[in-house]
């Protein structure tokens, strides 16, 4: 909404991405953009595809087929090849187009941050050691300075930013907490401030708020919109809550079996038919 | 106050250094009246380098390998191969000769440790390439798998002039003095604590504990499991050279699928993530099995042979013992704990309330026993 008067700089844009296991088409030709500053709901009934279209992005599936760009850059592109030419079932007939792959860990370092649907903490270390291993992608040392501890500058500063993260994130107090310890809602406010310390500029939340009160959600709410401002971070989040999507948003892309039925702003959603029907299902009368 | 503890804890560890070392002192002054036992302890020194080179891979960055005795076979080997005495050659190789590419190569213990270490790491680059796509018991299946490889490569006739075959290779000098044979691996332990407690370790702890996460945290899964390998492969090779240099004498047979799995022992008995563990549980070990020799030798009361006393009874004791520790500490000895003064002290401090609950319990019978409280103390306790 923010940039629609300018030009808006596009930060990610998915073109024609499929991703089939086997038979199986989870993801069918999906086309979106995501704008710098916007926050970016994906919404859709389960099994839509939605976490699907998460791991084409972030790189821990390769699509099928289509491409994916960050910032102008192609991050990932694939054509079907093999065995997957012949059983390749998505609705965008494939041109060939040139393989790029990146492993998460590039995309990463790209300045793509995300959080899990089932919250995926290192368990058994402390609030402080998640947020530090963060840290350990952008740090300028080696094996044998680190081993050696021939760079303590760099140690401090990594402990001194995680603490000042922390603070930011009012985590501070539980810093020496085994991450599995904490409640459901902090490890969630864990996963985040995790994710920021990786130095994002475009943050994909997968299910911020599941299985979050009214109350939690609505500070949910408060909160990542705060974040969005204060590191200048793109959104572009999974959600169910209606609540908080409709308040937060301001495109809401909509996923139904692996295709793209909807797009446009909280209010054009919500009136959509189609929407309607994939979450209510199509009465008989309509089906005529 | 803090402070004060921090240096506190620096005189303690200072003291025990000081009692270590005097130890030693005393042990080199009197070497041949103790040389038994100077012999365990050195066996366990060792062991205890490559059960927390093992503990690394296994415990730290969550990569189950059995390889271990291969790697130890590269490093004993070149060690032999580069120290022994070059006067002494002709007399070891007697059998098939020597070959002319090695006749000559000698360089003192510690460069051959460090070149032992190299190769046995550079050999694990080699394989990790296509083995650590794998995971878990795969991982481990494979590794013990190129283990045996390397062994039987070792024992192999056409490398007769080289490793010299079935008859091993011997002359190999010993440790000038105990404070080499004791400071080789403590520096090495040291080097792994450090390690582990690095910005390094860090990234090795969140690949075991969340493989998808730790890449989405920018950690490039395949680098990082390859690192650990090496390192891990590293200490291991200079673990086998200073077994070499310690035992004098190595063949192809020391390095069996046996010694692995007592390493693997080790490591689980102290505890899986734990150094601590991985030091005190070598110790045990190896101590362990030398001091329940008696066990081997037959026993008369009374003029009555106890039959069950014969020679291999003590592994049967043994393993029942070990039973029993793995089944009162599920975790191993240290679980995932480490040493820290406090803990020692609290664990000392604990000792009479828990002699106490112990009597409170037999005088209640039906009481609470497994009261979880009680339970979560002790273990603290336990777990300094």
């Amino acid at each position: 909404m923010l940039n629609t008067a300018k030009t808006p700089i596009n930060v990610l844009h998915m073109q024609d991405i499929t991703m089939q296991f086997g038979g199986v088409v989870a993801v069918n030709g999906l086309t979106l953009d995501v704008n710098q500053g916007e926050i970016v709901a994906l919404i859709g009934p389960n099994g839509a595809g939605k976490t699907t279209a998460f791991n084409c992005v972030t790189g821990i599936y390769e699509p099928t087929f289509g491409q994916v760009d960050f910032m102008g850059e192609t991050i990932l592109s694939n054509t079907p090849k093999g065995k997957m030419k012949k059983t390749y079932l998505g609705e965008v007939s494939p041109r060939p187009i040139p393989v790029i792959s990146s492993t998460p860990d590039v995309i990463t370092k790209k300045g793509i941050a995300r959080t899990f649907q089932n919250i995926r903490l290192f368990g058994q270390l402390s609030v402080f050691d998640n947020v530090l291993i963060a840290k350990h992608m952008r740090a300028k040392q080696n094996v044998f300075s680190a081993t050696l501890r021939l760079n303590r500058k760099e140690e401090e500063r990594m402990r001194a930013e995680t603490i000042a993260l922390l603070e930011e994130q009012n985590l501070l107090h539980l810093k020496d907490e085994i991450a599995t310890s904490l409640p459901y809602g902090l490890q969630r406010r864990l996963e985040i401030a995790r994710a920021l310390a990786t130095e994002p500029k475009f943050l994909l939340l997968d299910e911020p708020a599941a299985g979050m009160n009214p109350q939690e959600t609505q500070e949910l709410t408060d909160f990542i919109k705060q974040i969005r401002d204060s590191y200048h971070l793109t959104v572009f989040m999974i959600e169910h809550h209606m609540d908080l999507v409709m308040q937060i948003s301001d495109r809401i892309y909509v996923l139904d079996f692996g295709k793209l039925i909807a797009h446009g702003t909280p209010d054009e959603i919500q009136n959509n038919e189609r929407v309607i029907e994939a979450y209510l299902g199509v009465s008989d009368d309509a089906e005529d | 106050m803090k402070k004060n503890a921090v240096s506190k804890n620096k005189l303690y560890t200072l003291a025990a250094l000081l009692v270590i070392i005097a130890l030693l002192a005393f042990l080199q002054a009197n070497s041949s009246q103790y040389s038994y036992q100077i012999s365990i302890l050195e066996r366990s020194a060792i062991y205890a380098v490559v059960a927390v080179s093992m503990n690394l891979l296994t415990g730290f960055t969550g990569l189950f390998s059995l390889g271990q005795a291969g790697f130890m076979a590269i490093g004993a080997y070149t060690v032999a191969i580069l120290t022994i005495p070059v006067d002494s050659r002709a007399s070891v190789y007697y059998v098939n000769g020597i070959s002319p590419a090695i006749a000559n190569l000698h360089c003192p213990y510690w460069l051959a440790l460090i070149i032992a270490g190299i190769l046995a790491a550079a050999l694990a680059a080699l394989i990790g390439i296509p083995v650590l796509r794998l995971k878990s018991d795969y991982l481990a299946i494979a590794t013990l798998g190129f283990s045996e490889i390397i062994r039987a490569v070792i024992a192999a006739p056409q490398l007769d002039r080289i490793t010299n075959g079935s008859y091993g290779l011997k002359s190999i000098p010993g440790f000038p003095n105990l404070f080499i044979a004791f400071g080789l691996p403590a520096l090495c332990i040291l080097l792994m604590v450090l390690l582990i407690n690095s910005s390094y370790g860090r990234a090795f702890k969140a690949l075991r504990e969340d493989e998808v996460a730790a890449q989405a945290m920018g950690l490039n899964l395949f680098r990082y499991k390859e690192l650990a390998f090496i390192i891990s492969s590293f200490f291991t090779g200079v673990g086998g050279g200073l077994l070499a240099i310690f035992m004098r004498s190595i063949d192809s047979k020391t390095f069996s699928i046996n010694l692995t799995y007592d390493i693997l022992l080790i490591v689980v008995l102290g505890g899986i993530g734990s150094i601590t563990g991985s030091v005190i549980g070598s110790f045990l070990v190896t101590a362990g099995r030398e001091w329940l020799r008696f066990f081997d030798n037959p026993l008369v009361i009374g003029g009555f042979e106890v039959p069950l006393f014969r020679s291999g009874f003590r592994m049967v004791i043994f393993s029942i013992l070990l039973m029993m520790v793995v089944l009162f500490y599920r975790r191993g000895i240290m679980g995932s704990n480490e040493f820290s003064w406090e803990g020692l002290g609290r664990l000392i401090r604990s000792i009479p309330s828990r002699i106490k609950r112990k009597s409170k319990a037999q005088k209640h019978p039906a009481g609470i026993p497994l009261c979880p409280e009680s339970m979560d103390d002790s273990k603290k306790g336990d777990n300094a």
